[in-house]
């Protein structure tokens, strides 16, 4: 493995660096006029960085010749997956964003150059091969993410929402930095092979409690139960784009980050973890949907409906198996498309004067003012909800799949009947827009991109979806592999 | 007409008109919707015409490996022929009935009704686990925006009730198919059927897939979302949930229940019969007491369906071909009651039955018709009504005389409801002075309830032509189900034929 070697597996890493060092050039001298420049020249490093990774990911990369810089650096098929989901995203969220912040008069130049920082970091969360690897992407992201939370300087929910997630966040890390240091000490080394192989005679109680510290961390990072309380009032303060971003690339990068320790460093201690998994899994299904009741904020209701995905998505975790990954790969894209379309669909509610509408009993009737908004922001509630034949449901599909498959049946019962109780807050969404009288409160325009981003996904989430499922379920099951391959 | 994808074809036909109706005005989206269900009624007889009685089990198959974990596989046998057949049959009728009661929100509507249209022909000729799961769900969603949207004054409650009771029945189906797909191999139907599973892990299985079809059917104690649903939804709605969708949960069980787990379907076959003989009496009893004409409508399909569970679990000919008769004309008939419900609902605007009396006075066809349904509903001989209950009673008492005796009690209790919601509708004085000035049928409603009243005696006077498709695969389910068949209390034996020249000489003796 030489230096030329690694330097070229991290080639997505290295344009997301320079471009945004350069960017944030730009930024310095230009000032704020420059921030469309900036975005979308930001965009333009993303999508250079996708197609660097897009090799990796449709050749099925795995094995030494994918790892870096002695191991501490993987770019396989796994990472790969992770960070073209995690560039869409970013994607995403810088184009929804100037309309968003010039009603502010807050599109600042710094806001691009923070997105692309926090890709960078994610990108190297989801590839890390090493504990120290794992804590620089980790921190990386969020640091520019805390920032991001209080983007919106004259909104004081923005400015608590920042505070929170900065104050939290840290705690968290705190706590993951210790389990790190325990597995450290226990184990004697960072590195996840070399984890693996120290723990093969046995797990000691010291190991043990690494584990434990290090998944209450990473638990808080995706935002499970009992470490979730965070998120709501996180997605409500911080600005719409943001919250956007939040509730896909990085959950996206704490995830994958979850999957490589628990499979990886610690994948032949399952039978430690699993319990734990099913715990914060069934109790983030359960927690996601009552919380999600009682709102009547719609950004607070996507964060409670987050923390419900999450919940499924930890019982492919859960299962530890190569099908349980896939299933997870194939939940995460899915849930991507249907964050993005409901975020936006939440951007685009406007009333005449153009202030944002978060209100649900605002919505009431939106079926006859705006009926293509509506009828978008149904199918994805439907398709959150799980309930075929959009395309939500295959994600709940594969992944009751996997633990069927390990034959955790009563995971599965348990897990597919609390979805139940999810379903009745979705419902009520489309009960008000369509069953209501109309309040006839939203009436603003809207942004071509904003529209066409949701057109995109709400494609995505149809039934037309379904119609992937092959190359979907392939490219999943490759990066699944490669996951398991580094063991 | 082989390799021509016709089941295809009539899913599309509803969809793209669905989908199409989304974007017209009120007028066009009607027109639209009457043709494209009238086209799909036509394909639907193209099919039954070239459907070879006697041939292949499986016909007009399609598959293409589409998804990944299933395949789109549709094809059909004489069972889901006939349920798709009335599915065709009743969706231009719907139509007709919200011709005019339905100004709001038009193109909407029609592209739900048009979408739960390919949604049903697909439950039906679905030949794969999983797609078949999508079509069943997915049905959810169009007739929850039925009834919320264009449905009476409770419609959020009634909608919700239906969703969330229905969804709760069908995902514990969901894990059960992918322990089933998982251990078989294959999510293919006709090799599931043939397929024998771990008689343990069967009754599980077997209580998964319960849960979503009793709910579904609806079996007692489960029913109570049915008279919400249908007291609230539209007319059309109303007639589309009785007639087909409530059949989706008698062809789960026939389709699923029966062939797939045989010895749990024999183990739970007690439990069956008691909850039907429950149904059948505490819901005529319910029913009697109803001043809600729909609501007693409603009830009275509960214990129908139970007469269909009965038939279905008593594992011979007669009850699995009584069961299937029941469905269809259940199907046509209280589809039929609904549509003379929402006849006189569109007039005085109450279905409250007290406000209405002396109808055959000033409503002679309506009365005429209303009659024929009812007595159809009551199981007169000559009307399809009754071919089907005395199949499924006798087909029971074979098995068990008390099931028998009990469930006989509710062809009386019929009657009595039945007959004393007649009467007070269309006999007696004319005591409302708005009821008595209500115009007679129009067209419009001659064209809808003459169809469904020449099926309904055709189904009655020649049965044959019903009986006939569906032989074969009854019969191959019965064999399928000959290992697990629980022993009679009845102890029905053939009588021994006299010899013939003995009696003539007793004859002749005598002179």
């Amino acid at each position: 493995m030489d230096w030329s070697q690694s330097l070229r597996l991290i080639a997505p890493e290295e344009t997301l660096s320079v471009a945004g060092l350069v960017l944030l050039l730009i930024a310095a001298w230009g000032g704020d006029k420059s921030s469309r420049l900036i975005s979308i020249l930001a965009v333009a490093a993303l999508a250079a960085a996708s197609f660097l990774v897009a090799p990796a990911l449709c050749g099925g990369a795995m094995g030494p010749d994918t790892s870096a810089f002695f191991g501490q650096f993987r770019a396989d098929a796994f990472a790969s997956y992770a960070k073209i989901l995690i560039y869409i995203s970013a994607a995403a969220s810088l184009v929804i964003a100037p309309k968003f912040f010039d009603r502010f008069d807050a599109m600042r130049a710094e806001y691009p150059v923070l997105v692309v920082f926090a890709a960078l970091g994610m990108g190297i969360m989801v590839s890390a091969g090493d504990l120290l690897t794992l804590y620089i992407g980790l921190e990386m992201n969020s640091l520019a993410a805390y920032v991001l939370a209080a983007f919106l300087r004259t909104d004081d929910r923005s400015a608590e929402s920042g505070l929170k997630y900065f104050v939290l966040g840290s705690l968290a890390s705190g706590i993951l930095l210790f389990g790190m240091s325990l597995t450290y000490g226990f184990t004697g080394t960072t590195s996840f092979s070399g984890i693996n192989s120290a723990l093969s005679s046995g797990l000691s109680h010291g190991a043990l409690f690494g584990i434990v510290f290090m998944l209450a961390g990473l638990a808080f990072k995706i935002s499970a139960v009992p470490f979730h309380m965070w998120t709501p009032d996180v997605y409500e303060g911080a600005p719409t784009p943001v919250t956007t971003f939040f509730a896909t690339a990085p959950k996206v990068a704490a995830l994958g980050l979850t999957m490589r320790v628990m499979l990886d460093a610690f994948g032949d201690q399952a039978a430690a973890w699993q319990q734990i998994v099913i715990f914060i899994s069934l109790a983030s299904i359960v927690v996601g949907a009552l919380g999600a009741i009682g709102q009547t904020n719609i950004k607070r209701l996507m964060a409670y409906s987050s923390i419900n995905n999450v919940g499924f998505m930890l019982i492919g975790l859960a299962v530890a198996t190569p099908q349980g990954a896939s299933a997870m790969l194939v939940y995460l894209a899915i849930y991507v498309a249907m964050s993005l379309g409901g975020f936006v669909a939440i951007l685009m509610l406007k009333d005449e004067n153009g202030n944002f509408v978060e209100d649900i009993p605002m919505l009431a009737g939106l079926s006859r003012t705006r009926p293509a908004l509506a009828l978008g922001l149904a199918m994805i509630m439907f398709s959150l909800a799980g309930i075929p034949p959009l395309f939500g449901f295959w994600g709940k599909f594969v992944v009751f799949q996997s633990a069927v498959q390990a034959n955790m049946i009563a995971l599965a019962a348990i897990g597919i009947a609390a979805s139940v109780i999810g379903a009745f807050y979705y419902l009520k969404v489309v009960k008000i827009m369509y069953f209501d009288e109309p309040a006839d409160v939203v009436k603003g325009e809207n942004d071509i991109w904003h529209k066409i981003i949701l057109v995109a996904s709400v494609v995505f989430i149809s039934p037309l979806g379904y119609l992937l499922t092959k190359w979907l379920g392939g490219l999943a099951d490759a990066a699944a592999a490669a996951l398991y391959f580094s063991l | 007409m082989s390799g021509f994808p016709i089941l295809s074809l009539m899913l599309l036909v509803p969809l793209a008109a669905a989908l199409a109706c989304l974007f017209l005005e009120a007028k066009p989206a009607r027109n639209l919707a009457l043709a494209a269900t009238l086209l799909d009624f036509a394909l639907g007889v193209v099919l039954w015409a070239n459907f070879d009685i006697g041939g292949a089990q499986w016909q007009f198959t399609e598959r293409v490996e589409l998804f990944s974990g299933f395949s789109y596989a549709l094809g059909i046998d004489g069972i889901a022929l006939l349920l798709i057949m009335l599915s065709v049959f009743l969706m231009p009728i719907c139509i007709g009935a919200s011709w005019k009661s339905i100004d709001k929100r038009v193109g909407e509507y029609m592209a739900a009704f048009l979408l739960m249209e390919t949604l049903m022909i697909g439950v039906f000729a679905a030949q794969d686990l999983f797609l078949f799961y999508i079509f069943f769900e997915a049905g959810l969603i169009p007739m929850y925006l039925i009834i919320g949207v264009w449905g009476g004054a409770d419609r959020i409650y009634a909608s919700y009730k239906f969703f969330l009771y229905t969804l709760l029945g069908s995902v514990l189906m969901l894990i059960a198919m992918l322990w089933m797909a998982n251990t078989a191999g294959t999510t293919d139907i006709p090799t599931l059927m043939a397929y024998d599973f771990d008689p343990h892990v069967q009754t599980w299985l077997w209580l998964a897939f319960f849960a979503s079809f009793a709910v579904k059917m609806p079996m007692w104690p489960v029913h109570t979302w049915l008279p919400d649903a249908h007291v609230q939804a539209p007319t059309a709605g109303s007639v589309i949930l009785a007639g087909v969708l409530l059949k989706m949960g008698g062809y789960g069980f026939i389709r699923f229940s029966l062939p797939m787990f045989p010895e749990a379907s024999a183990y739970f076959g007690p439990l069956i019969w008691g909850l039907s003989m429950a149904a059948v009496v505490l819901t005529s009893l319910i029913a009697l007491v109803q001043h809600d004409m729909k609501k007693l409508i409603a009830y009275s399909s509960v214990a129908h369906m139970a007469i269909v569970t009965i038939g279905l679990f008593a594992f011979n000919v007669q009850g699995l071909e009584g069961s299937m008769l029941i469905m269809l004309s259940h199907g046509l008939v209280s589809g039929a009651l609904f549509l003379c419900v929402g006849i006189i609902y569109d007039r005085l605007h109450t279905r409250e039955i007290d406000r209405y009396g002396g109808l055959s006075i000033n409503m002679p066809r309506y009365a005429l018709f209303f009659m024929l349904f009812t007595m159809a509903s009551v199981g007169l001989p000559g009307t399809s009504g009754f071919v089907g209950e005395f199949l499924s009673l006798a087909g029971i008492y074979q098995v068990s005389t008390w099931a028998t005796l009990i469930c006989a009690t509710g062809i009386i209790l019929g009657a009595a409801y039945m007959l004393y919601l007649y009467r007070r509708v269309a006999f007696g004085e004319q005591k409302n002075a708005d009821a008595a000035a209500m115009a007679d049928l129009d067209v419009r409603e001659l064209l809808m309830v003459v169809p469904l009243g020449i099926a309904v005696l055709w189904m009655g006077i020649y049965p044959e032509s019903f009986i006939a498709p569906m032989r074969a695969d009854i019969a191959a389910l019965d064999a399928r189900l000959a290992a697990a068949k629980p022993e009679g209390d009845s102890k029905v034996a053939m009588g021994k034929e006299k010899p013939v020249h003995e009696e003539v000489s007793a004859h002749e003796g005598a002179h």
